[in-house]
This record gives structure tokens, C-alpha cells and sequence, in this order.
């Protein structure tokens, strides 16, 4: 069994406020995956002891929700919008296009561990469809042949 | 700050509109998503900075409003008292803006939406705006939503004044009842309904919760809203909780919305600084606050008991109903659920009284409606229309038609729950009622535009994906039925499809719409069913004669040079990515249909038009 | 009086109390509604579909296991259209399970199976959509099998409302959601206790006990081998629900009988050790009234299932857990020592197997070291009644038609305080019986302790032993324990003695006669007719304390001594040690 985890202070007091109010978990894995980009076997552990709800329950919620994540995303998680209106203007083959550049799938992660690429909901700029988000950084009106360019610019953050 | 008194706020009111006059002009810069992902927030800082380098500090108010709604020509910046109105502004426009319009007075014509703005014209003229009746976005790209001043002087809490000091719970429930408001997230019950059912619960404890986990594809109604006027939201959840005598709220909102949550969490702070929530409310005795819930990626969450469930820190499962949330919602306790944009008309029907709502719409759906224009229209965007009215009205009058000049198709509404509404359907009033008639649904309003080049199978297809990636799993119907379906459109869409399978997509949809748990499931067969009723002869030509007429479908397309056209270049030949292109030098090209991929390349290569796909 | 609701049902008029369901409320019309994901044990998941109804005039479609009835409801059960849909979710169902039901251990009584032979599919009109999900064999007692399951989810309730141990979840969403444990951790890595509610509750074959009668059958065969076999106490009032018989029928003499005739040389009865843990265990609290009062109290560990729960969950009370080994454990070592001895057979050749009600016994014949007391693994395999059914139907045995048989001496007799260990207070029962001679050297006038019987999930008692008050609790169902620990700890951190001076816990509901490895179909009405079989067993037995067993006194004067002397201790005590809920 892996030991207890060195939490940082700030995520230990969300932690210890968030504790005894019902309905607490999904709040404080927010917190826990903003920390860590993703939810370590050892913290959800922990949140189980601490918030006293079962691991079981713990897991059920993370895999449920497709906003948490249980492996570790690249240090540039590229997310193509494939709501609808970015759809219809070509997101999916945006998809496919960093795909083939990057060399990993969906939802993986480059072996340099630089970045994976994850398909997401309506990101709310239909209006710029097709659009990409970089660490928050919104690209649209995408086309194919900019990809590289993005990429290499993340590259060297 | 101090809690502050009825009285306090008429002050406030007073006071802010006198700051407002005091300024000669007043530059509202959008801040919705849209815009800020197009760097609105610099083109903000840079004419605020422009303003004080110009010492017009005094005399020129920049501020930065929720959107404006025509977010295909954002960034958007608007000047007044002089109803200029600019579009697609970049951050080193602002310059040009304060220096020529600011300072000397004189409109960047190159920026206006109307080049040839005539004096005198004014903004809602413009044919996006001209049938737009604006009652939910009443402050929407007018206030500074980070401000509560901006709001209280718009007539903010005097709504939540009035049913504390001048109204009985009962006359609430009655104005609402006049208004004939029904909720906006879907299927459209009576709001009254639901509030009365909740005050009619003997229970110490009840709750007001707000749905802002607005996950239709394409819809982003609820995001603008809370964005543009968050207090409208919270006002008027607080006058539900004194009606039906609950004290606590939460609003669920995704966590994909960092701006609305933001925005929110400001709005929050200020209600509580001034006493609008918390203890004694307006020195009312009435105590009332709200907590922020995030979602976390689950469509099915906008289903009520599911969102219940996400709340109360689970997975996100509906449960049967009844019991109704409204008798026995979270934590047990009666709950009054609305969305976001149903809560947004509450003030307003308070204090303009149920009647003057009721005087919009149609005979069973009163007042207006958001709609997420989106797809093929040349003017996608935010928008607010009375209910009844066209689709023809908003696709072609506000959304300026199709964008690619083609031929319109379909539209479809209420998302992966909705249906398609072909053409012999855009001269009927939108409605809840005739929505239901045509095999769509109101849903919360996206509404997203299709044209020839969509094909009907594909569109069908990318719904039950997301369906299918949705559904909760819990029940079979939903969870298997959706996937088969799924199946037996890709199996069409790859050329494989047989007849049958028309009957077999109908059968589980039959069987998904009345044996599903919740309205996900319940609906999830719809785009597939409606597709079938009104372009069944698209699905029949994928099935019989293999042929996509849209060109969407990759499997039944062919690629082939026209040999009158080619002047044998080798472009394509060079581009294609599977060898699949021979020919010799200046002399016509084939393509080898075997190796072809259809990825397109050759045809996006080819300088002459001579290559096609059929 | 609950207020009653006037309705009907395929224009059948009925009435039924507020709060009954419409599944219910048709059944007393004389409707069956079909289900597949509804047991009355748990709270109604409404996830399958093949309960709809509708209501006439309406179109809503409700659940009809989930829905309770109003006032002037009229629901139409079956017409056409509710049929045809329902034809269409269970095709849907099937079309996400294997066709494998020859090799499947549910064929015969899979509800799904039954469903299916009812609505008279004979076409397979959509894709078989197989996931591919492997097996999970870890566990000595389940084998979790996805590939089966239709996510009825009523294992993952059963574990979660029932047990509180939350080793089975729903895990992912949409079509990819599975029972599994968290994390993917094998079922033997997770929190399981072994209960095997699970596999008692589904209904497919996607949770079964790991059949070992493969192992039973070449000990059988093999001519070095001597084979002998115990039964458990609530084995003999439902082992007969496989033969026709009607639930509770007591049949212990053709059970000794059908086991003779498998093969075995010797039939024991678990209920004779069942005697001997009342001996040992009501000696250890005798001894703690007596001398340690403050060690008080103790509690029971005869069921495996709570004894892993309370390693897991309870380690700071295993101070308080009776050292006394089961009876299935103790007979296990007493086989291979004393019945060894006086018949002089060679320990190693002795292959021990036992009948239990119980997946989680499959667990405790090796949890520690103590269970090799007599210098060998002491059983060697212990079978569930379901898998004891099998052999019996594959040995070509006539049950019905058995005449009865008696148990070997030695390790056969019993008394009624031996054989009522098979439900929920049987064993609390039992020790009060005893405890009360060993406190007053007297025998009680009436041996009946009413207040600890019945199917409340938790029963408390002050039972008057001359004038000394002592104060009993009684739980079965695991979720249930957590309210008497945790007075029992609050008392404890406040410095005050315990509220109770013995506690008796059984892991699954009603006792052992509904344990994991049972016949199908436990509900609380199957849960009483077993209950009442014990209890007959009880009254009609010649002793019914566990001291008056005369084989019992045998023992100990040719064997071990006297209760909890060193002999005793090495051979029938056994110690226990924390756990860690996940093994990684």
C-alpha cells in the first residue's frame, strides 16, 4: 500500500473546510485535479479517509465524470471542441490532424510527455468554430495547416 | 459596505445613473467567452489605457459587459450615446478608436458593422438585432456584470424588494401563473407548478437550485446570461426561496464555464456584502444564501434527479420519478429546480406583472426564447426572440441566411434531444407545442443550421455518439439501445446498411422514447427518428444506391479527375498521401480508387477544379 | 393504519396500502409484471425496463417497481404496445450478453433465462455487442464474470446498502460501465469480504462462488484418500428448495444419507462444533464477567465474512473478538486429531469437506495459520449448499426419495442450541443458554430468548441472570453493526463501560440461512420459513444446550480437557490481525 501523500497546505485547508459539508467530493476532486492535473491513486486514497466515503465511491464518481482524469495528462493538454457547430466546421478532422502530428491518440500522451490531446464538449465559442483550447489559451477558426504552428509554439513553454 | 435598505437601494440606483450622465460617453466592450477568446480583455485594457493617456478619464466610462450576442462578428465594441457598433476589433483597433472617435469625435468607419451608417441609425437596428425583443438579456452587453451598482440601477432587486414588502408568496406564485412562463430547460412544465408544489410541502428544510449545466452541443444560452447579468439569476432565485420557504440555494453550473463561475463568485460576494443575501434580507427578517456547485463533464446532469445526485457529491444517475425533486429533492428535502434562462425572466415578471409577459408568444408558450444560432448561418450568435416566432424569421432575417450560399436544409433544435425541422417547417411559429408536432423539441435552444452539403445519416450519427458517450449507463434501453442504433447508422453511412435496418432504428427508438429512465434516454433516438420522417430518402440512397448526396460520407464517395480539366501538374499526385494518383507529365491524372483514401487533399491541391467526389 | 389507495389494474379494481408500489399492487390483482433488476431487498434501481406499465389515457410510462400507487390511477400492465416494448429491451439486454447458457452456472435458474423463455424470443435481430471483459478469479469464494453482467446493479447494493463494504461500484458511464472494484484492484485486493451476497443477488451469472467440486469429486475417486464432510446448520432447511420441497423443510437425515451415498466415509455435523464454540466462547466470557469485566464486551466470530469486516474495519476492537474458531474450523481440526486418533487413520490421508450456506467459508479454511492445527490444512475444501445441489444431481442421487440417515458419532451429535447458529440471534441464543449455567451452575426453565430472534437488522436485550443484568445486542446485515461499534466506541472514548457485554453479528441478513452460498432467491419470506425450520430443528432436539451434549462432555473428558485449556487453545482458538482495506 502506498504511503500517505504530502499534500500542499493550500489543498489540505480546501480539504479540511470542504470536509464536513454534504456533498463535499466532487468539489474537492476539482480542487485535488487542479492541483495535480489528474487524481493520484494515493490522493483519492486519502480523501477516502479523510472524508470518510469509500474508495469504491470515490472511483465510481471520477470515472463517471469525464472532466476528472485517473492518468496524468501532458504538460499541454490540447483540447478540439467537438460540440456541434465546430463538428459540422471540421473539428473531428482537427482530431485527426494532431493526431497524425503528435503520434498518439485520444485521450493519450506523448512519450516526452509534452502533450496529449482530448476531445471536449461545446466549449461556448460556437461563434469561432472550429476551435481549439491550449492551456486556456482559445484558438478558432482552426484550420489544419495552423497545427504545427501551435504546436511548435507550446513546445517551448 | 453596509447591509443596505430599500431605501438604500433607490439611492444606489440614483447615484449610478448619475455617474452614468456624467460621462459624455460610454465605450462597452464584450466580455462574454466568445470575445475574450478573441482577446476582447486586451482590446479593453488597451482603450482604457488609451482613454486615461488621452485624459478623456473624466469624460469617457470603459467598461466590460456580458456579450452581445453576435458573436460571429466578435470581438464587439459598442459606443454611446452614439450607437456605433464594431465589429471584429483587434487589439491594436483601440488605438484608432479613442483617437479618432474618442477624441475627435468621428465613427472608425472601417470598423462598423454598417459601413455606410447612416446619422442617427441606431444599433438594434441592424437586421440581427431589429426582431430580437430582449428580456432574459435585458442587461446582457449593457452592464458591467462585475458591478452590482450597474445592476441595482436597471431596476436589480427591486423585484426581490417587492415580493418581500408588497407580496404574499401566494401572489407570486399567482403572477407567475399569469405570465404562463414554463420552464426553459427542456420540456417546458409550468414554473408555477413546480414552485407551488415545493411551498405546498410542509418541510424545515427546502432548497432553490439553479441548472446552469448547460451541456447541449451548441448551446450557450445560459453561459451568455450568466456571464452578461449573474444578480438576475441570483435575485431571482432568492425571491423562489422566500416563496416557497426554502433558505438555502445552490447553482450547478459546469466547470467548463470559468468565466460564469467567475463572474458568479463576484456577484455572490457583492449580494452578500450589501445584504441582498445572507441574514435579514432588506431588513426583512428573510434569510437566504446561495452556494456555487461545479459539474464535471456529465450531459445527463442537466436531467434533474441526476443533477440532484451530482449535487449531493455522487454519480450523476436519474432516478425514477415521482417523487418529484419539487416534493422530495436533494438531500430528501423539496427542491425547486429552473434553469438559468427561466429564472432570468422572474424579475422581470415581477415587476411588469405576469399579464405584460403573458402579452409575447403564442397561445401555450408565453414570452421569449434564447436561441444559440450556430452552423451553416451567416450571422450565428445569441439571440432572443418571441416565442411564435419563424425559423425563417431567425435564419434568415437575424442569421442573414446560410453561409455558404447553399441551399438550406434543416435546422435542428433542442439539441441531441431535439430533432431536424426541414424546410417545409420554417414557416412555423416556435413553439414548445409545435416543436413537439414536428418531432423536435424546444430543448434549452440550440439551434444549429444545416445545408446541402450536411447529410442527414452523418448528422443522426454524430448525435447518438454523443449520446451514447453520454448516456449514464443505467438503464438498458438507453445504454444498449443507443448503440445500436449508433451502429446500425454507421453500418448505413459506410454503404453496409440494408433495409431492415430503417425498421430496427425505429423499433429501438420506439422502445427508448417510452421504456428510457429519464429524458436523456428518453430522447436520445429523436435526431435519429426525425431524420428517418423527413429525409428518409437520404438513408435510402445510402442504402440502395451507396450514395451520400452531401459528400459527407467518406465510404460511399469517389474521387475522380475530370481528364477535360487536368492539365497534369502532378500537384495532386505529389499531395496524395496514399499513392493512389498516376499520371504522366502534362497529361491528364487518374485516381486508383482502390488506393484512394478520401482524405480530400487532392482536391483541396488542385489549382484547375478537375478533381471531384461524387 | 396506513391510508389506502383505490386503483386499478387492467380495469381490475384493487386496493392498496399508500406506498405500494405498483409492482405490488398488481400482484394482488393477479398481475405479474415482469422485472429483472428489482429484488425486495433493495431499494428499487428502476434501471432494466421490463417493468414498464402505462397509465390509461396518459402518455407517461412508469416503472412499475419503483412507482408508487395513486388515488384513481388506472394502469394497463400488458397490451400490445407494453408488450412489444418490452420485447425490444429484453433483445437489447441480450444482445449485450453471451449465448452461452449450456456452460453458463446460472443455466436453469437464471431469471434472465426465465424472462427470455417467458417473452418467447427466437430471434437475435441486433448485434451481439460483447465487450470483452476478462473474469476475475482472485477470490477464493466469487468469481466475478462482466462479461455476464446485465448491470442490474443489484451486487453493487447489495455490497453498498446491505453490507456497507463497498468492495463493488459502477465504474465508468454509458456503455463502458462495469462492477468492479475502485481502482481495478482484483476482487481479492479489495475490501470484499466474501460475504457472497453478491452472487446471491444477481441474476445472471456474472457473480458466482467459485465452484470447487471439481476438487471434491477427485478426492472421492482417489483410493488414498479418506473423505469426510461436515453440514452446516442452515444447509438442511434449504438445501430441499433444489428438490421441490418447500423452503424450511427440515432435512438433515437425508442430507447425512445423500452425502454417505456421494462417497464420503464419514458424515459429521457442524452443529456438534457448534456445541463446542458455546463451550469455549461461553467460557472466554464467563471468564471476562468474571475476572476482566472491563474487557467486556465480546463479541462473536463464527461468521467469516464479519470477521474479515472487523479486520478491515474494526481493527482498534479486535481486543474484544472472541478467540473461539468457528465451528466449521473447529470440527475441520478435531477431524484430523481426535477422530484421527480413535480411528486411526493417518491425518494427511483424512480429506476434510464441509457443506456450508457460505462463500466466505471458502476464505476462512485458510485465512491464518491456525486453521493447519492438526499439522495439515485442517479443511480441505468447503463447498456452498448451491455447488453440494450439483453433486448431488450429478451423482445421480434420488434426494427426494433418500431415507433418512444419522450422522457418525463423535463429531455428529447435537443440540438445539447447536443447530440455531443458522440465523441472525441463534448464537447469542445458544451462549445465554450455557452462559447461564456456567454463571449459576443451575439450567434455565425456559431456553427460549424471544427478543434476540426475528429479522429487525439490529436487537438489543438486558437479559436477568440471578439479579446480574447482562446486556446483549444482536446484528446481521454488516450495515447494520456500524450502529452498535459505534456506541460500543463512544462508550469507550468517554471512559464509561460498554453498553453491551456480548455482541453477536452475522454478515448477512437473517443469519446464515440466507448466506452468500444458499439456494437463489432469498427474500424475507423465504428468510422466515428457513428461520422457522431451524427453530423446529430446535424444539424437536433432545438436548438444547450445549452443555447437556453428551459428545460434547466426551471430548473434552477423552480429548481436550476442559474449555479453553492449552489443548483447547491450540487446536479451536485462533488470534486475528488488522488488515488494510486495499492489498494495493
Amino acid at each position: 500500500m502506498s504511503s500517505a501523500p504530502k499534500l500542499a497546505p493550500d489543498l489540505q485547508n480546501f480539504i479540511k473546510t470542504w470536509k464536513d459539508k454534504p456533498g463535499n467530493l466532487i468539489m474537492v476532486l476539482h480542487r485535488v485535479q487542479q492541483e495535480y492535473k489528474y487524481i493520484p491513486r494515493e490522493v483519492a486514497l486519502y480523501l477516502s479517509k479523510e472524508l470518510n466515503v469509500p474508495l469504491a465511491k470515490i472511483y465510481g464518481v471520477v470515472t463517471f465524470y469525464h472532466f476528472f482524469k485517473l492518468k496524468k495528462p501532458g504538460r499541454h493538454n490540447i483540447q478540439v471542441c467537438i460540440g456541434t457547430a465546430c463538428y459540422l466546421k471540421g473539428g473531428g478532422d482537427l482530431l485527426l490532424e494532431l493526431e497524425n502530428l503528435l503520434g498518439v491518440g485520444v485521450g493519450g500522451v506523448t512519450s516526452d510527455g509534452l502533450f496529449s490531446i482530448e476531445g471536449v464538449r461545446c466549449v461556448g465559442c460556437c461563434g469561432l468554430a472550429p476551435v481549439a483550447v491550449v492551456d486556456g489559451e482559445v484558438f478558432g477558426k482552426l484550420k489544419k495547416d495552423k497545427l504545427p504552428e501551435i504546436i511548435a509554439k507550446f513546445k517551448d513553454k | 459596505m453596509t447591509k443596505v435598505t430599500v431605501a438604500d437601494l433607490q439611492k444606489i440606483a440614483r447615484e449610478q445613473s448619475g455617474v452614468k450622465s456624467a460621462y459624455q460617453k460610454v465605450v462597452l466592450v464584450c466580455g462574454g467567452t466568445g470575445c475574450e477568446s478573441s482577446k476582447s480583455d486586451l482590446i479593453y485594457q488597451n482603450l482604457q489605457q488609451g482613454v486615461r493617456d488621452s485624459g478623456l478619464a473624466q469624460n469617457v466610462q470603459v467598461i466590460k459587459t456580458g456579450c452581445f450576442g453576435f458573436c460571429e462578428k466578435g470581438p464587439i465594441v459598442k459606443v454611446q450615446p452614439d450607437e456605433s457598433f464594431y465589429v471584429e476589433v483587434r487589439p491594436e483597433d483601440a488605438r484608432e478608436i479613442v483617437a479618432e472617435h474618442l477624441v475627435k469625435g468621428q465613427e472608425v468607419a472601417r470598423l462598423l458593422y454598417d459601413k455606410n451608417k447612416k446619422p442617427g441609425a441606431k444599433a438594434d437596428d441592424i437586421d440581427f438585432y431589429k426582431k430580437q425583443v430582449r428580456v432574459v438579456l435585458r442587461n446582457c452587453g449593457l452592464i458591467d456584470p462585475e458591478n452590482i451598482q450597474e445592476y441595482i440601477a436597471r431596476d436589480g432587486y427591486r423585484a426581490l424588494a417587492k415580493v418581500l414588502f408588497e407580496m404574499q408568496p401566494e401572489q407570486v406564485i399567482e403572477e407567475l401563473k399569469k405570465s404562463g412562463l414554463r420552464g426553459r430547460g427542456g420540456a417546458g412544465f409550468p414554473t408555477w407548478r413546480k414552485w407551488d408544489f415545493s411551498k405546498a410541502v410542509s418541510s424545515a428544510q427546502k432548497y432553490i437550485v439553479c441548472n446552469a449545466d448547460e451541456g447541449d452541443p451548441g448551446a450557450y444560452m445560459d453561459r451568455s446570461t450568466l456571464e452578461g447579468d449573474p444578480h438576475s439569476v441570483l435575485e431571482a432565485m432568492t425571491i423562489a426561496g422566500r416563496t416557497i420557504g426554502a433558505n438555502r440555494g445552490f447553482i450547478y453550473i459546469r466547470a467548463e464555464y470559468p468565466l460564469a463561475i467567475h463572474r458568479l463568485e463576484i456577484a455572490l460576494r457583492q449580494s452578500r456584502e450589501l445584504g441582498l443575501l445572507g441574514e435579514n434580507i432588506l431588513g426583512s427578517g428573510f434569510a437566504f444564501d446561495i452556494e456555487l456547485r461545479l459539474g464535471a463533464g456529465a450531459f445527463v446532469c442537466g436531467e434533474e434527479t441526476a443533477l440532484l445526485a451530482s449535487i449531493e457529491g455522487s454519480r450523476g444517475m436519474p432516478k425514477p420519478r415521482p417523487p418529484f425533486p419539487a416534493v422530495k429533492g436533494l438531500w430528501g428535502k423539496p427542491t425547486v429546480i429552473n434553469n438559468v434562462e427561466t429564472y432570468a425572466n422572474i424579475a422581470a415578471i415581477i415587476l411588469k406583472g405576469g399579464e405584460w409577459f403573458a402579452g409575447m408568444g403564442t397561445a401555450t408558450s408565453k414570452g421569449t426564447k434564447v436561441f444559440a444560432l450556430t452552423g451553416k448561418v451567416k450571422n450565428s450568435g445569441l439571440i432572443e426572440v418571441p416565442m411564435g416566432t419563424t425559423l425563417r424569421e431567425i435564419i434568415f432575417d437575424i442569421g442573414g441566411g446560410i453561409s455558404s450560399g447553399k441551399k438550406f436544409k434543416a435546422a435542428q433544435s433542442g439539441g441531441p434531444s431535439g430533432g431536424v425541422i426541414a424546410e417545409e417547417f420554417l414557416d412555423t411559429p416556435i413553439d414548445y407545442e409545435n416543436l413537439a408536432k414536428i418531432g423536435s423539441i424546444m430543448g434549452s435552444g440550440g439551434l444549429i443550421v444545416m445545408d446541402e452539403d450536411d447529410c442527414m445519416v452523418d448528422v443522426a450519427k454524430f448525435y447518438l455518439e454523443f449520446t451514447v458517450d453520454e448516456s449514464c449507463g443505467k438503464c438498458s434501453p438507453c445504454r444498449i439501445g443507443g448503440k445500436q442504433i449508433l451502429g446500425l447508422l454507421e453500418k448505413i453511412t459506410k454503404g453496409q446498411g440494408a433495409l431492415e435496418d430503417i425498421e430496427k432504428i425505429k423499433k429501438i427508438g420506439k422502445a427508448m422514447q417510452r421504456a428510457s429512465l429519464c429524458a436523456l434516454g428518453g430522447t436520445a433516438a429523436n435526431p435519429a427518428l426525425s431524420t428517418l420522417k423527413y429525409f428518409e430518402q437520404e438513408y435510402l440512397e445510402h442504402i440502395n444506391a451507396k450514395k451520400c448526396r452531401a459528400g459527407k460520407c467518406k465510404d460511399l464517395l469517389a474521387f475522380s479527375i475530370i481528364a477535360e480539366k487536368c492539365k497534369g501538374c502532378g500537384l495532386c499526385l505529389r499531395k496524395c498521401p496514399a499513392s493512389a494518383i498516376t499520371g504522366e507529365k502534362l497529361k491528364p491524372h487518374v485516381i486508383d480508387e482502390k488506393k484512394c483514401i478520401k482524405c480530400g487533399a487532392c482536391i483541396a491541391s488542385c489549382k484547375f477544379g478537375a478533381i471531384v467526389k461524387k | 393504519m396506513a391510508k389506502q389507495i383505490n386503483l386499478k389494474i387492467n380495469g381490475i379494481p384493487v386496493t392498496a396500502e399508500q406506498g405500494t408500489t405498483i409492482l405490488d399492487a398488481a400482484r394482488q390483482a393477479g398481475v405479474k409484471i415482469p422485472t429483472l433488476c428489482y429484488h425486495p431487498d433493495l431499494t428499487s434501481w428502476a434501471a432494466c425496463g421490463i417493468c414498464i406499465v402505462k397509465a390509461e389515457n396518459s402518455p407517461k410510462t412508469f416503472r412499475a417497481c419503483a412507482t408508487p400507487v395513486e388515488e384513481n390511477m388506472s394502469i394497463i400492465t400488458h397490451d400490445a404496445e407494453i408488450v412489444e416494448i418490452r420485447k425490444t429491451v429484453l433483445e437489447l439486454i441480450l444482445s449485450n450478453h453471451p449465448n452461452d447458457c449450456l456452460q453458463c452456472p446460472r443455466s436453469g435458474n437464471c431469471e434472465l433465462q426465465t424472462v427470455a423463455a417467458e417473452f418467447g424470443l427466437r430471434e437475435s435481430p441486433y448485434k451481439k455487442v460483447l465487450r470483452g471483459l476478462p473474469a476475475d478469479h482472485s477470490s477464493p469464494s466469487i468469481v466475478l464474470n462482466p462479461e455476464k453482467c446485465i448491470l442490474c446493479g443489484r451486487c453493487a447494493h447489495v455490497c453498498q446498502e446491505m453490507q456497507n463494504v463497498w468492495a463493488l461500484e459502477f465504474i465508468g458511464r454509458g456503455h463502458k460501465v462495469r462492477i468492479a472494484p475502485a481502482a481495478d484492484v482484483s476482487l481479492n485486493d479489495s475490501p470484499c469480504i466474501k460475504c457472497g451476497q453478491c452472487s446471491a443477488h444477481c441474476p445472471v451469472g456474472a457473480i458466482y462462488e467459485n465452484d470447487e467440486t471439481g476438487k471434491v469429486w477427485a478426492a472421492l475417486g482417489d483410493q488414498e484418500k479418506y473423505p469426510v464432510v461436515q453440514i452446516a446448520p442452515a444447509v438442511r432447511v434449504a438445501v430441499g428448495e433444489a428438490f421441490g420441497y418447500k423452503s424450511g423443510e427440515l432435512l438433515t437425515g437425508k442430507l447425512y444419507a445423500a452425502l454417505r451415498r456421494l462417497g464420503f466415509k464419514a458424515v459429521f455435523d457442524t452443529n456438534f462444533t457448534a456445541d463446542l464454540t458455546i463451550m469455549e466462547e461461553g467460557s472466554e466470557f464467563v471468564k471476562l464477567c468474571k475476572e476482566e469485566p472491563d474487557k467486556l464486551p465480546l463479541v462473536t466470530s463464527c461468521c467469516p465474512a464479519w470477521v474479515d469486516y472487523l479486520e478491515k474495519y474494526y481493527p482498534d476492537l479486535i481486543p474484544h473478538f472472541s478467540t473461539a474458531k468457528s465451528p466449521q474450523a473447529m470440527l475441520g481440526a478435531l477431524a484430523k486429531t481426535y477422530y484421527a486418533e480413535k480411528n486411526k487413520i493417518e491425518p494427511k490421508n483424512i480429506f476434510m469437506v464441509s457443506i456450508m450456506p457460505c462463500t466466505a467459508k471458502k476464505y476462512e479454511i485458510a485465512r491464518s495459520a491456525e486453521m493447519h492445527a492438526s499439522g495439515q490444512q485442517d479443511i480441505d475444501v468447503s463447498l456452498t449448499t448451491r455447488e453440494l445441489v450439483r453433486m448431488i444431481k450429478a451423482a445421480g442421487i434420488d434426494f427426494n426419495n433418500l431415507p433418512d440417515d444419522q450422522a457418525d458419532s463423535a463429531l455428529g451429535e447435537y443440540t438445539g442450541a447447536g443447530t440455531i447458529f443458522g440465523v441472525t440471534g441463534g448464537v447469542m441464543e445458544a451462549a445465554l443458554r450455557t452462559g447461564y449455567h456456567l454463571l449459576t451452575g443451575e439450567e434455565l426453565g425456559s431456553v427460549e430468548f424471544q427478543e434476540v430472534r426475528g429479522l429487525d437488522g439490529v436487537k438489543e436485550a438486558a437479559v436477568d441472570i440471578k439479579g446480574t443484568q447482562v446486556k446483549v445486542a444482536v446484528a446481521h446485515g454488516v450495515a447494520n453493526v456500524q450502529y452498535v461499534l459505534d456506541k460500543v466506541k463512544a462508550a469507550k472514548a468517554a471512559g464509561q463501560p460498554s453498553p453491551y457485554h456480548f455482541i453477536e453479528v452475522m454478515a448477512c441478513r437473517g443469519g446464515c440461512v440466507s448466506g452468500g452460498g444458499q439456494p437463489y432467491g432469498a427474500t424475507d419470506e423465504i428468510r422466515k420459513l428457513r428461520t422457522a425450520g431451524i427453530y423446529q430443528d430446535d424444539k424437536l432436539a433432545a438436548k438444547r444446550c450445549s452443555h447437556l451434549n453428551p459428545e460434547i462432555a466426551r471430548v473434552y473428558r477423552d480429548f481436550l480437557g476442559k474449555p479453553l485449556s492449552e489443548k483447547a487453545h491450540h487446536l479451536l482458538h485462533t488470534h486475528y490481525t488488522a488488515r488494510p482495506l486495499y492489498n494495493r
